[in-house]
């Protein structure tokens, strides 16, 4: 009845695994309490979780982000804190715990925080961009946010029922095999990865349309903002990488759960061919983490340089040119299982290739500042942080792909040094500076900067402390996933790494102060006019946070850099006249993306347990929610024109008042918004 | 010269599927799709060698089932595209006929796919006996799941025809599934071409 489930899955193998259950069932019960205490779930369900407006989903992907983020960061503490202390001694976690905890780690960095976090931002951010009035598919998009949310709670669940996978994020086979792994971590791992991966690739089709076929009148390829550029590019590699990684995982639950021999050690069957097809994806993937953060990067750092970014179209070409070559490489992740000379100097060689449209990024981004009238807001911090530390992880990368010398240090913590160099500044710090940046737009009020300065400064600075050890303990020889050790040696830098976990926890609680103190000085940070930073593109032109249909009226755009061209002009906010205005339909609310996200989440549920009716029953849920949208009709609701006619004439009005003299000139309504 | 203006009301359509992004999408998604079934032939490319020691493919594969699975999915390209031709020309009737035509041999098609891997599972070949036999179930059966979708995608449509008013929506719709139901039929001739004709004859 119940498949493998009954009371053994419950965390009683580790007091620490006991009391993490214990914070997740406590965490979601005072999130029900409070709710029903504030008397807010209609209020949640009408407003948020049945919305399908683009920046309603961005922020919830973000909350998401920001919720797995605390958890993988705890367990990254807790990993940090064992290997400081398991000196020839066991540590403080059972050898299994820690092993989960590596693989939990990984896997929700990747695909818990940094895809719903950049998800997060291009949906806030895109549409307003190209000035459309919203993505190509609203309900599509709910789709993909409630099945990666599903995917998560699926991690969630692993908490408290059960053990997750401990066989690393890359969840090699023999080791997750059915013979060596028969409990149901492997499947807990494969099936957040799939539901998440489904998602991913819902919003890269829908992202991919919206590019091309929702940008405003005029507003061709070559004008677009460049975040815009690295969401394409992004998306492009989701909609192809993607699906190895599908068959990657689907064929190792079939070996585990049917018997299949993909990837087994007999019969026929061939291992390589797994981590074959997971670097097929893998690479990609880490360009999929990290364009979207060269765009948020790029933005702001032309914002905050107050000058047009150098070398547009290099950028955008450079970006295009990492996309197609993201694909030649990803035999460098095994340079060490086999195989020949020649294969190794091809994949090495390439790997050097695709850094040079990366460093080409690197000086645009250095001569954009060069001369320009820089400002050290929070997000321009994040920016100028990661570029002096990402040219480091790069050359640690470009040492990688050297064959001879990844032999000497593969699987070692280098390359854990190495990796993380690229992805928290590349990618971590990019979404910091992008939440820092389009906070006010989707939110309507700015953050805290010195509360975000301060979390900067302690990211920074716990990043080196915490990440420039493991590059020398791994040239000592050190490999990673260790959970204890019996060389000297290396503790004291190990105990340096904790101290910078510290460091780094430190500029979390800053970051956590800030979302408070920004929240309760709400009224002070208001964005009035809607443009806090003197902005260069369209999403800064309209209100923070903008109407539910961005623009009344669809910009025409005549430049790059649209929106700052215009208040050079002394015409940011022009008056379109009556008759430009027309009725318009927006999405009605719809909760059938949620319960299409909880049968997907019951489904994955029984095929973890094995519970074959329950199975049934999901999948059966699905198709059927599914099927029952299409019958819908009346899913638009019609604004009328003079609803969106009276808007606007408020909206310049306040602005008239706003800026002194009534004239919006270059940077006017920027300094009216800043004292 | 402004570089942001206001553009002129014709141009203020986005909100209908006038500009084509659902059949863009569509196509969009088809080509994710395509790449899945690309990493699918290149597994089992891989795994035919690993027949461990159940039978090649040479033993294992026949033309009795597939031969006739062909010629009926490719007959069902043709429906398809007559049901096509009736949407365009407004004649609901055939329209249900051809759709209905279509499923029935999409039917078929499944049940002759079906009693194929029921004989081999007799002989013994199932997917549990060797690698090349999992890969060749699981690109074959991938393409079978995406039949079945296609079914029960198609009977909702089916329903949408013969009883909607063919509105833009649903027109929509039916260019989808007829562009879905004709990828899958060139994907099948891949499957054909490289696991039946290859396996049989080489
Ligand atoms: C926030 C600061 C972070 C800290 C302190 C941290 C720390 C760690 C530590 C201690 C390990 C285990 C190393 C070992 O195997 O010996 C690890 C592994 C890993 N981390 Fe992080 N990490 C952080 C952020 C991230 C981010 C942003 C990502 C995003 C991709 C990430 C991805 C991974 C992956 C993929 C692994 C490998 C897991 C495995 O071995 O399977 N980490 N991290
Ligand atoms: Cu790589």
């Amino acid at each position: 009845m119940w498949g493998r489930l009954s009371a053994d899955a419950l965390p009683v193998y580790s007091i620490v695994a006991a009391a993490a259950a214990g914070i997740a069932v406590l965490g979601v019960l005072a999130v029900i309490v409070l709710l029903t205490v504030t008397h807010r779930w209609t209020w949640l369900w009408r407003e948020w979780l049945t919305s399908l407006n683009h920046r309603r989903i961005g922020i919830m992907y973000v909350i998401v982000a920001l919720v797995m983020l605390l958890r993988a960061f705890i367990e990254a503490l807790l990993i940090r804190v064992q290997q400081a202390i398991a000196y020839d001694s066991g540590g403080f976690l059972p050898t299994e715990h820690f092993a989960q905890l590596f693989t939990t780690h990984g896997s929700i960095m990747i695909f818990f925080v940094l895809m719903p976090f950049l998800t997060g931002m291009i949906n806030v951010v895109l549409p307003l961009q190209i000035g459309a009035r919203d993505l190509a598919f609203p309900w599509l998009n709910a789709i993909g946010l409630w099945l990666t949310t599903a995917g998560a709670a699926l991690v969630m669940t692993s908490l408290v029922l059960g053990r997750f996978s401990t066989g690393g994020w890359s969840g090699y086979p023999n080791y997750t095999g059915a013979i060596v792994s028969p409990g149901v971590g492997p499947d807990y791992w494969i099936w957040a990865l799939t539901l998440a991966g489904i998602g991913s690739t819902v919003a890269g089709i829908n992202f991919i349309a919206t590019i091309w076929k929702l940008r405003a009148p005029g507003m061709t390829l070559m004008r677009m903002p460049l975040f815009c550029w690295t969401a394409l590019c992004t998306s492009l590699l989701i909609v192809f990488a993607f699906p190895a990684l599908t068959v990657a995982t689907s064929l190792l639950w079939l070996d585990r759960t049917f018997g299949f021999h993909f990837f087994t050690q007999t019969d026929g069957g061939n291992m390589m061919q797994f981590v074959n097809l997971f670097w097929l994806w893998g690479h990609p993937e880490v360009y999929i983490l990290i364009l979207p953060a060269f765009g948020a990067f790029s933005e702001v750092i032309a914002t905050f340089s107050q000058k047009k970014v150098f070398g547009y179209a290099s950028l955008v070409f450079a970006t295009m040119a990492i996309g197609v070559l993201s694909f030649t490489v990803w035999l460098h992740h095994f340079f060490t299982m086999g195989a020949s000379p020649n294969v190794n100097a091809f994949f090495g060689i390439m790997t050097m290739v695709i850094a040079v449209p990366t460093g080409v990024k690197v000086y645009d981004w250095l001569f954009t500042l060069y001369r320009g009238r820089l400002r050290f807001d929070t997000p321009m911090l994040y920016a100028i942080g990661f570029l002096v530390t990402f040219v480091i992880g790069g050359v640690t990368g470009v040492l990688l792909a050297i064959p001879p010398v990844d032999y000497t240090v593969h699987n070692s913590v280098f390359l854990i040094a190495h990796f993380h160099n690229m992805l928290i500044p590349g990618s971590l710090f990019g979404m910091f500076a992008a939440f820092n940046f389009w906070f006010p737009k989707a939110v309507g009020f700015r953050l805290d900067d010195a509360w975000g300065r301060r979390g900067f400064w302690f990211w920074l600075t716990g990043f080196y402390a915490a990440f420039m050890p493991l590059y020398l303990l791994g040239m000592m020889g050190m490999s990673r996933r260790l959970e204890r050790y019996s060389h000297p040696g290396w503790q004291p830098w190990l105990v340096l790494a904790a101290f910078g976990v510290v460091l780094i926890a430190a500029g979390v609680v800053c970051q956590v102060i800030q979302l408070y103190v920004s929240w309760r000085d709400r009224e002070a940070l208001r964005d009035a006019t809607g443009d806090p930073w003197d902005g260069r593109a369209l999403e800064w032109s309209v209100a923070s946070p903008p109407p539910e249909w961005n623009f009344a009226v669809r910009p025409r755009v005549r430049s790059r850099d649209a929106f700052h061209e215009s208040k050079v002009e002394g015409l940011a906010y022009p008056d379109p006249g009556r008759d430009a205005y027309r009725d318009i339909f927006v999405p009605r609310n719809s909760g059938l993306a949620v319960a299409i996200g909880w049968a997907a989440y019951v489904l994955a549920f029984a095929a973890v347990w094995r519970i074959g009716w329950l199975a049934a029953l999901g999948l059966a849920a699905s198709v059927l929610l599914v099927i029952w949208r299409s019958f819908q009709t009346g899913t638009t609701e019609r604004i009328p024109a003079q609803t969106l006619y009276d808007y606007d004439r408020g909206r310049r009005e306040a602005l008239m008042r706003l800026v002194p003299g009534g004239e919006i000139m270059h940077g006017a309504a920027a300094s009216g918004a800043r004292p | 010269m402004t570089a942001v203006g206001s553009a002129a009301p014709s141009m203020d359509r986005v909100d209908d599927d006038e500009n084509g992004k659902s059949a863009f999408g569509f196509w969009v998604f088809l080509m994710s799709d395509a790449a899945l079934f690309a990493v699918l032939f290149a597994t089992y490319a891989v795994m035919m060698r690993g027949t461990g020691s159940g039978p090649g493919p040479a033993e294992a594969i026949g033309l009795k089932y597939a031969f006739p699975e062909t010629l009926v999915l490719l007959t069902s390209t043709l429906t398809m595209g007559f049901a096509a031709m009736a949407l365009h020309a407004d004649a609901r009737r055939s329209l249900v006929v051809w759709l209905g035509a279509t499923l029935v041999l999409g039917a078929v098609f499944l049940a002759l796919e079906a009693a194929e891997f029921h004989g081999m599972a007799a002989k013994g070949d199932t997917p549990q006996v060797s690698g090349f036999l999992s890969g060749f179930f699981a690109l074959v059966g991938a393409h079978g799941l995406h039949v079945t979708a296609g079914m029960v995608w198609g009977l909702a449509m089916l329903v949408q025809g013969a009883t909607s008013d063919l509105s833009a929506p649903v027109r929509s719709r039916l260019g989808r599934f007829a562009l879905y139901w004709h990828f899958l039929d060139l994907i099948w001739v891949g499957i054909f071409s490289i696991v039946y004709l290859r396996g049989t004859l080489g």
